[in-house]
């Protein structure tokens, strides 16, 4: 538990200046800037779609099928992520099961799925490269896909804007 | 130096009652994201990434505040006498201004806390331990002082509230030089001295560290400190470094972390650090725990501190180790992915058969099991300054 202390209270008074080498591009905004050709595209519905857990994992659902990832606020507090220790595919996850966990230099962090359902797949991209998860963690850093067995299960995790809401609260 | 605090990053308190250190609005106007630490609030890290930082420091040189450490002077005429008589090492046949690691036990043979101890030049003992320690490392001084004083001896304690800088790397040297008068290639590993510091009289630089870098540790009044900050971060190959690159730092050099890695349940013996027992000290068996660690030495321990290097995800503290028939054989105190070797390491306790260099043993990471083989520390070649 001690790791998600760090997570969630030990670096959430921190401000979100990414820790990126300075110099280099300068820091993303805090959303995806979607270039306005695609506004209305299946990445906005995507976007319009993505729930998240107060343990800062976010899921999107898309015929049927979850794709999990952790949010840009946990990446952070984070740091470099070095190893992804992810579920095999097949494993039957209950809702906030621990399905794996992300290591960094100084901590490991567990992680939990948002929902009830079966792992369908795993992205395989984080074993050679799992500082994807930094780098994006709302597309090429997700780390599972899943079935959605109880679909009212969504309805009881954050909006973005809740979640907004919610990590402002755990930062003060 | 002795590692700082025995509490984990996790070890939060409401910010009120944390003790700030000269430098607190330093590390703020310069990004340090604030923790609490051993009762202390510290910077974890600034505006670089922990593997930057770690890094920058093997490669250039960072400045780490590390004020929160007991800064004590001993003085008196029977200072060395009082002091050998709460620690395992031979302070008598320190030099002027050498220093050595050494270890305060108790009567069972458990360390109490790890301490540098330098015999200056200036007729007083100065002695760097733990700020997790802090409160038993002054009641056990405080108490043998009166305990000496009673019986005629003359000893005092002075607590000093100089700020106290680390600045380590391979750069070190080139970036002091240029502020002191003294010759650094005059001061090696474990030597100190008084000298004023880019502008700053009064500091007493002494040539150590917790990184395994050639480094020097500066106690400067604390008045002054950010000003020395400041001067020292105007170079530009001086960046900050927090409490999280220190601590990946010292494991890779194979540095113990107190409450980690050696407590009071712990016998120097058992935590492979032998070396710091002096030789007049074992003849004499005069100090405290004697009878208990010199028997250890001729049993031979039941467990021993070795290092682990394993593959799969990375060992931290209390990771399982698990020996050849599956058995449980020890457990990990402190390990983390090597950023220099890009390889988990960790240290830990292990039954004494398993101890040997190159035992294949495997350690369990979220109840799956993974390699792992005993090898030797430091895991990263350290760099002290050694030469004459």
């Amino acid at each position: 538990m001690a790791t998600l202390a760090l997570r969630r209270v030990g670096l959430s008074r921190l401000s979100l200046a990414r820790p990126r080498s300075p110099g280099l591009s300068p820091p993303p905004p805090a959303w995806p800037a979607w270039p306005q050709a695609r506004s209305l595209s299946a990445g906005a519905l995507l976007l319009a779609a993505r729930k998240f857990t107060d343990k800062h994992e976010w899921i999107s659902v898309e015929n049927g099928i979850g794709t999990v990832g952790i949010s840009n606020f946990a990446q952070e507090a984070l740091g470099d992520v070095v190893y992804c220790s992810l579920p095999e595919v097949g494993t039957k996850l209950n809702k906030q099961d621990e399905f794996g966990a992300l290591e960094s230099v100084k901590a490991a962090s567990e992680l939990y799925s948002p929902l009830t359902g079966e792992v369908t797949e795993v992205n395989t991209a984080l074993a050679d490269n799992p500082g994807l998860v930094n780098k994006s963690c709302y597309e090429d850093g997700w780390l599972m896909k899943m079935t959605v067995d109880n679909p009212s299960e969504l309805d009881e995790l954050m909006s973005e804007d809740a979640y907004e809401k919610y990590v402002k609260s755990i930062e003060e | 130096p002795p590692p700082a605090g025995c509490e984990s990053l996790s070890a939060f308190r409401s910010p009120e009652s944390l003790k700030q250190t000269p430098l607190y609005d330093f590390h703020r106007h310069h990004g340090g994201k604030m923790v609490a630490f051993a009762g202390w609030s510290l910077p974890v890290q600034y505006t670089h990434s922990h593997l930057e930082s770690h890094l920058h420091t093997r490669q250039c040189c960072s400045l780490f505040d590390v004020s929160h450490m007991l800064q004590t002077k001993v003085l008196g005429r029977d200072r060395v006498k009082f002091l050998e008589s709460l620690v395992v090492g031979d302070i008598a046949e320190l030099k002027p201004n050498q220093g050595a690691l050494t270890l305060f036990t108790n009567e069972k043979g458990g360390i109490l806390d790890d301490l540098i101890v330098t015999s200056t030049s200036e007729q007083h003992l100065y002695v760097v331990s733990n700020a997790g320690c802090m409160d038993k490392d002054l009641a056990l001084m405080q108490d043998r002082v009166k305990e000496l004083k009673a019986a005629g001896c003359d000893v005092d304690l002075e607590v000093s509230d100089n700020a106290l800088l680390a600045l380590q790397g391979p750069a070190m040297t080139q970036v002091l030089q240029a502020g002191v008068s003294d010759d650094l290639g005059k001061l090696p590993f474990m030597s100190s001295a008084m000298m004023g510091v880019f502008g700053v009289p009064s500091c007493r630089v002494t040539r150590c560290g917790y990184t395994g870098e050639d480094g020097v540790e500066i106690s400067v009044p604390a008045g002054r400190a950010t000003e020395l900050a400041e001067l020292l971060l105007r170079v530009p190959t001086v960046q900050l470094a927090g409490l999280a690159a220190r601590d990946s730092l010292r494991l890779e050099a194979g540095l113990c972390l107190y409450g980690n890695d050696i407590d009071e349940s712990t016998t120097p013996v058992e935590a492979s650090l032998i070396w710091t027992l002096g030789k007049r000290r074992r003849v004499a068996m005069d100090f405290p725990g004697a009878s208990v660690i010199m028997a250890q030495i001729k049993e031979k321990p039941k467990r021993k501190r070795v290092g682990l290097i394993s593959t799969g995800p990375p060992v931290r503290q209390h990771t399982l180790i698990v020996g050849p028939q599956g058995k449980a054989v020890g457990e990990v105190t402190s390990g983390c992915p090597s950023p220099c070797l890009l390889k988990n390491i960790g240290m830990g306790y292990v039954e004494a058969e398993h101890s040997k260099l190159g035992t294949a043993l495997t350690v369990e990471v979220r109840k799956k099991s993974h390699p792992a083989f005993v090898t030797k520390m430091p895991f990263v070649p350290t760099h002290y300054y050694t030469q004459k």
